[in-house]
């Protein structure tokens, strides 16, 4: 299955899908040339961010290098899922929120004007904290991002539906009742098909927020072997307060903290997660790790 | 000695809240269950096929209520053809795109302030407003526009309160994945809040089928032979049919009066009683 998601994305397979637009696959065309490499990395220059006037966030300074696993950490309130948003410009929905600085994914500026939020979106899935799939059937809720891409041919839905339930585990749990309603699904269950739910656009990108804080521990460690599989083919950013759970599954570590009320927080350190749990250069860090706060 | 006192008199306090909480609960029941009964106790003997085959005949002493069924369905339609589109897209505006600011807060107002005018006054309004100033007449529109004003603040109300029971969560879900704003209304946030909306809409309509004081200076009258043709008619209605008769018929007929009230009762019962079990059929299968 993997091995499937690998080859439509990396050879000429996104190009002559038959789903795409054609401005969709004259885009995927340009980037593929512009960078030849693999897609799915994002950087941050500066980044900032103000709810109103407080300013929340300031100065980051990351990178995203693709088909990896970057953890967020932090004590709650430091703006680990603030940042997150950035990555999706899901803030902009919230209204009184400024981003500044400079984000780009593949290269391309996502806060310009050449970006469009709907297809950065599309591009950049995300999981939420708490399993929030749709009051609909399993098969509908997995459908329903390539339905809004526009996607109508029920063959097509069929192969997508079935390779994004796999991608996320969840498939020979389920493909005998996909039209069974996804409300009647476990916890984790639900959020494995969250998960489904945001691989069926495709994206290059997904981003999780705390996707197993409200789960048992063997959802938890069913979520925890999917990013894993899951790295092979897209890039993942996940927020979690878990820090064994940051320590298991990330190739790297960015470790975040608000110093006091008034102050915005700020990137204290990034870097290999093996490094960062085993001596980590900042001794903020170490003692955030070894909880002595927080 | 005073740990037993203390639960003892916790217990008898337990008691009392209980009878009393009960009582009142009860209390309702059997008024509801007494005005029921009274109705169709003293109306039964009237409904037999001619009473609802048949026009009223000496003026609503004899004969049926055929046109006063036919004008109290024409003109519930027409309000709700008119108060549901408005008070739905209304309700999703002040849920799911109105900023928070000055403007919304008056809106708001409005909309609490027309909720709370009596429904004579309406009646004088749509009087000067759509019999005279437009021109309507007296006729089944201008008591359809009267009744959307009355019953707009309910429908704007309940379709708020249902799009607001709806989690933020799956909003958030359906823009992350590229829906944009409108297709996350018509695709998740309408489709779970339609079993709320639908259920505040036919109460407020309920109401409005059942009102005699908006429809009594715009368009209901006392005696009609026809049904009513178009939207320009007159029309004869249930609520007003009970309220005439009492009040300008000497020697009126019990049993028919009482009858046309057990109609009326029934036939908003059975609407509502339909939405109520829809409702609940969507819940038992939709949990948050």
């Amino acid at each position: 299955m993997v091995t499937a998601l690998l080859l439509e994305r990396e050879g000429a397979a996104p190009l002559g899908a038959p789903h795409m637009h054609v401005r969709e696959a004259a885009e995927v065309a340009t980037r593929d040339e512009a960078s030849s490499t693999i897609r799915g990395s994002f950087s941050l220059t500066g980044v900032s961010v103000a709810y109103g006037r407080d300013q929340v966030i300031e100065g980051v300074d990351m990178e995203i290098p693709p088909r990896s696993v970057t953890a967020l950490i932090g004590p709650s309130g430091c703006g680990k899922s603030t940042l997150l948003r950035c990555l999706n410009r899901m803030n902009d929905e919230l209204g009184n929120v400024t981003v500044g600085g400079r984000i780009t994914l593949d290269g391309v500026d996502i806060m310009g004007k050449a970006m469009d939020p709907v297809e950065l979106r599309m591009r950049v899935g995300q999981v939420f904290q708490r399993p929030n799939p749709f009051p609909m059937s399993i098969y509908d809720n997995v459908a329903y991002g390539p339905r809004t891409q526009g996607i109508r041919r029920k063959a097509e839905l069929d192969a997508l539906v079935e390779e994004s339930l796999k991608g996320s585990a969840l498939w020979d749990e389920v493909k005998k009742s996909l039209k069974k309603h996804a409300f009647e699904l476990s916890g984790g269950q639900q959020q494995r098909l969250c998960i489904a739910r945001a691989l069926a656009t495709k994206p290059e990108v997904i981003l999780m927020d705390e996707p197993a804080s409200a789960l048992d521990p063997i959802s938890t460690q069913q979520i925890e072997d999917t990013i894993a599989k899951l790295k092979d083919s897209v890039t993942i950013v996940i927020v979690t307060h878990n820090m064994q759970q940051a320590a298991r599954i990330s190739d790297q570590t960015a470790f975040m903290l608000r110093e006091s009320l008034e102050a915005p927080a700020h990137l204290i350190e990034i870097g290999d997660t093996k490094k960062m749990f085993t001596n980590p250069d900042d001794p903020r860090t170490e003692s955030y790790i070894t909880g002595r706060f927080g | 000695m005073s740990r037993t006192s203390r639960t003892r008199r916790a217990r008898s306090a337990e008691a009392v809240a209980r009878i009393l909480t009960g009582g009142a609960a009860l209390g309702v029941v059997a008024v509801a269950l007494f005005v029921l009964g009274y109705i169709v106790y003293n109306g039964i003997g009237a409904i037999d096929f001619t009473f609802l085959t048949d026009v009223p005949r000496d003026r609503g002493r004899e004969g049926g209520i055929l046109p006063v069924i036919v004008g109290t369905i024409w003109v519930t339609t027409a309000t709700a053809a008119l108060t549901l589109p408005i008070g739905v897209l209304a309700g999703i505006y002040l849920s799911e795109y109105a900023p928070r600011n000055l403007a919304t807060r008056a809106i708001r107002l409005a909309i609490t302030n027309m909720a709370g005018v009596p429904s004579i006054v309406y009646g004088l309004f749509g009087l000067a407003a759509f019999v005279l100033t437009a021109g309507l007449g007296r006729s089944i529109i201008a008591s359809a526009l009267t009744l959307t004003c009355m019953t707009l603040p309910v429908v704007i109300t309940a379709t708020e309160e249902a799009l607001r029971q709806i989690p933020q969560d799956l909003r958030q879900a359906s823009l992350a994945l590229g829906a944009t704003r409108l297709r996350t209304i018509y695709k998740v946030v309408l489709p779970a809040a339609a079993p709320g909306i639908i259920t505040g809409s036919i109460l407020g309509l309920a109401r409005a089928a059942g009102e005699t004081a908006p429809i009594l200076f715009t368009g209901a009258v006392f005696q009609m032979r026809r049904l009513p043709e178009d939207l320009s008619s007159q029309f004869m209605s249930l609520p007003y049919h009970i309220y005439a008769q009492v009040t300008s018929v000497p020697g009126w007929n019990r049993t028919l009066v009482w009858g046309t009230a057990l109609v009326l009762v029934a036939g908003v019962s059975v609407v509502s009683v339909i939405a109520a079990l829809w409702r609940s059929a969507q819940r038992r299968r939709v949990k948050w």
